[in-house]
């Protein structure tokens, strides 16, 4: 009788019968709400004894929320307003986690920049009081860098080996075992791994503070670091490439030292220099096993050493102004160390990514 | 080169499930041999006791006989690292090393095991290549990443790789399952083509390969999920697929059932 048609609920007929077009508002009416509602918080700032800027701050965020979701609600409906909703709080919570990580480096960069000179990386703090001005880190930076060095020398290939273990070897009862103490040393306290040492190596075993007792208990943090990330990555090398080296008869240990841990060598890198930058700035373990110095000692294994955060937290402590200024710049020149560790390990792992 | 094989009472388990039982084959050395059957019947997991790599998975076990030559390759003081060098396998995904350019996966094999003479492995890669029929294509790129080829040209690089090591058979696991047409016709001209000097077992979920490929071909089935897979004929891939002895084959080869 009739030709074909799909069937389905009578549509008013118009220029949009599938109703595929819907009500959005232009592009400038969430710049004008926010305007609004920074222009109405100034206000009540000006006007009300209200004068917390923090307040003034979340209250402009609160209302431009409840401002857009009305708006929003009235024109284009419920759908689009619960999407912007959703999208305003989470621009929000990005704002929010930014805010500390922008404050803590235009802090550190403003305070410690004054006193970034070509003699504060080539003095130590030798005979420098407090309230003296000039001094340097020089020996708090080849502190630093021998304690991590060493630690690392000591943690990666250990972490390595075990991750290897527990990845191609590890099967049953001893691996949960290991894998289980592996999360326990993760969640260590730094300050249980620094007593440790303390008790055991330099005060049992009667070594005397140096930078290798540093070492020992920065190696203690990182190894759990190390095995979780390698574990991670060599657990991400596909099976087939195991299977396609035992299948050309190459033994299962040179398969997994020349195939699996090659491919999976990126990833590890940079665990490991996630490990690194995290142990270089510990204080309590090398405050208890190196102890500090305002001397040049560049012999890790004897005598008292010093590393950035110890002097930083050395001068700190003091009231004079001096001494916190040398603290600040500390504490940027620790900073950039360990972004520039990270961004070679960034460079490292870029360019050797699977293809 | 090119060795027998001769299968007897195998029988395969993933720990305690038994996945095929009491196998009996003989594959006839310069042969192309075709398992095919439905998922799960077992065949993939009786062309990897051929090599030892059911045992690479934790828990997985054989019983009974598998002689090359007359060699038991499950017998005592057996290596399976010898084993596979003398069985090689390609893979169902073609798995080119990522980390090594198309020469170094073509001598991983040689190099991963002591190989070090610049001159033979040259020699070695480009003998390789030629006999996996990829040399044309990619004679001017050997520094390049093997997994930068095609999908077809990985397989035929993984081909290359397994024949590099001189193996006497090669076990191939639905070698073309994850390829084109024009590449699936490529690895079937290299499989005739290789067939003069290696034993050849292939697995195939393609029925129309099998017939075009193989001289001799085992039907696989089991009886329900659950059941072990058990060999139901093994013949001449022409009375196979013309006038087979079993009704269940009959069934499965004229796509009755599968």
């Amino acid at each position: 009788m009739s030709t074909a048609t799909v069937s389905g609920p009578a549509v008013d007929s118009g220029p949009d019968r599938l109703r595929l077009r819907g009500q959005s508002l232009p592009r400038w009416v969430p710049l004008a709400v926010a305007a609004g509602a920074v222009v109405v918080s100034l206000l009540i700032y000006l006007l009300t004894p209200v004068d917390s800027e923090i307040q003034i701050v979340l209250m402009a965020a609160l209302g431009f929320l409840i401002a857009m979701t009305v708006v929003s609600t009235v024109v284009e409906g419920g759908r689009r307003a619960r999407d912007r909703f959703a999208t305003t709080l989470v621009y929000t919570a990005f704002l929010l986690a930014v805010i500390p990580l922008i404050a803590v480096l235009v802090s550190v960069i403003s305070k410690g920049a004054g006193r970034l000179d070509a003699g504060f990386f080539t003095h130590s703090m030798n005979g420098i009081g407090a309230r003296d001005v000039g001094g340097g880190i020089y020996h708090a930076i080849i502190g630093t860098v021998e304690q991590v060095l060493l630690a690392s020398l000591l943690a990666v290939p250990f972490g390595l080996l075990v991750a290897i273990y527990l990845v191609e070897y590890g099967r049953g009862r001893i691996s949960r075992v290991i894998s289980f103490f592996v999360d326990v040393l993760t969640g260590l306290p730094s300050i249980i791994a620094g007593l440790f040492v303390l008790a055991f190596w330099v005060l049992a075993l009667d070594q005397g503070f140096s930078g290798f007792g540093g070492a020992l208990a920065l190696a203690v943090l990182m190894i759990p670091t190390v095995v979780r990330s390698a574990e991670e990555m060599l657990k991400l090398v596909p099976n087939e490439l195991r299977e396609a080296g035992y299948a050309l008869g190459v033994p299962q240990w040179r398969t997994i030292l020349r195939v699996v841990v090659p491919t999976a060598l990126p990833g590890i890198v940079t665990g490991v220099m996630l490990a690194v930058s995290r142990v270089a700035g510990e204080t309590a373990p090398v405050l208890l096993t190196v102890f500090g110095t305002n001397l040049i000692n560049s012999n890790p294994f004897s005598g008292e050493q010093s590393s950035l955060p110890l002097y930083i937290y050395s001068q700190a402590g003091q009231p004079q102004k001096f001494a916190v200024d040398r603290a600040w710049a500390a504490a940027l020149v620790l900073i950039i160390i360990i972004m520039v560790l990270n961004l070679i390990a960034r460079v490292f792992a870029g360019r050797n990514r699977l293809k | 080169m090119a060795t027998r094989i001769d299968v007897t009472g195998l029988t395969a388990y993933y720990g305690k499930f038994k996945a095929v039982a009491d196998v009996n084959l003989s594959i006839e050395p310069k042969n192309v041999t075709a398992f095919i059957g439905p998922s799960g019947c077992g065949k993939s997991t009786v062309l990897r006791t051929l090599n030892r790599m059911h045992e690479v998975l934790p828990g997985a076990r054989v019983e009974g006989k598998v002689l090359l030559d007359g060699e038991d390759l499950y017998g005592a003081g057996t290596d399976p690292v010898n084993v596979r060098r003398t069985v090689g396998m390609v893979f169902q995904r073609p798995n080119p090393f990522p980390t090594m350019s198309i020469y170094e996966n073509v001598i991983a094999g040689l190099k991963l095991n002591g190989v070090r003479k610049k001159a033979l492995l040259d020699e070695r890669v480009e003998e390789s290549l030629r006999g996996a029929n990829l040399w044309e294509e990619v004679k001017d790129r050997l520094g390049r990443p093997g997994a930068g080829l095609s999908g077809g040209q990985q397989q035929r690089l993984c081909i290359a790789r397994a024949i590099a090591v001189e193996p006497q058979v090669l076990l191939m696991d639905e070698p073309c399952s994850a390829l084109d047409p024009i590449s699936t016709l490529a690895i079937e001209d290299l499989i005739t083509k290789l067939k003069s000097s290696f034993t050849i077992v292939i697995v195939t979920h393609n029925m129309q390969q099998a017939s075009r490929v193989s001289d001799a071909t085992a039907f696989f089935s089991l009886e329900k999920t659950g059941d072990p897979g058990r060999l139901v004929e093994f013949d001449k891939t022409s009375k196979i697929f013309s006038n087979p002895t079993e009704k269940r084959t009959e069934d499965y080869v004229s796509g009755r059932f599968g």
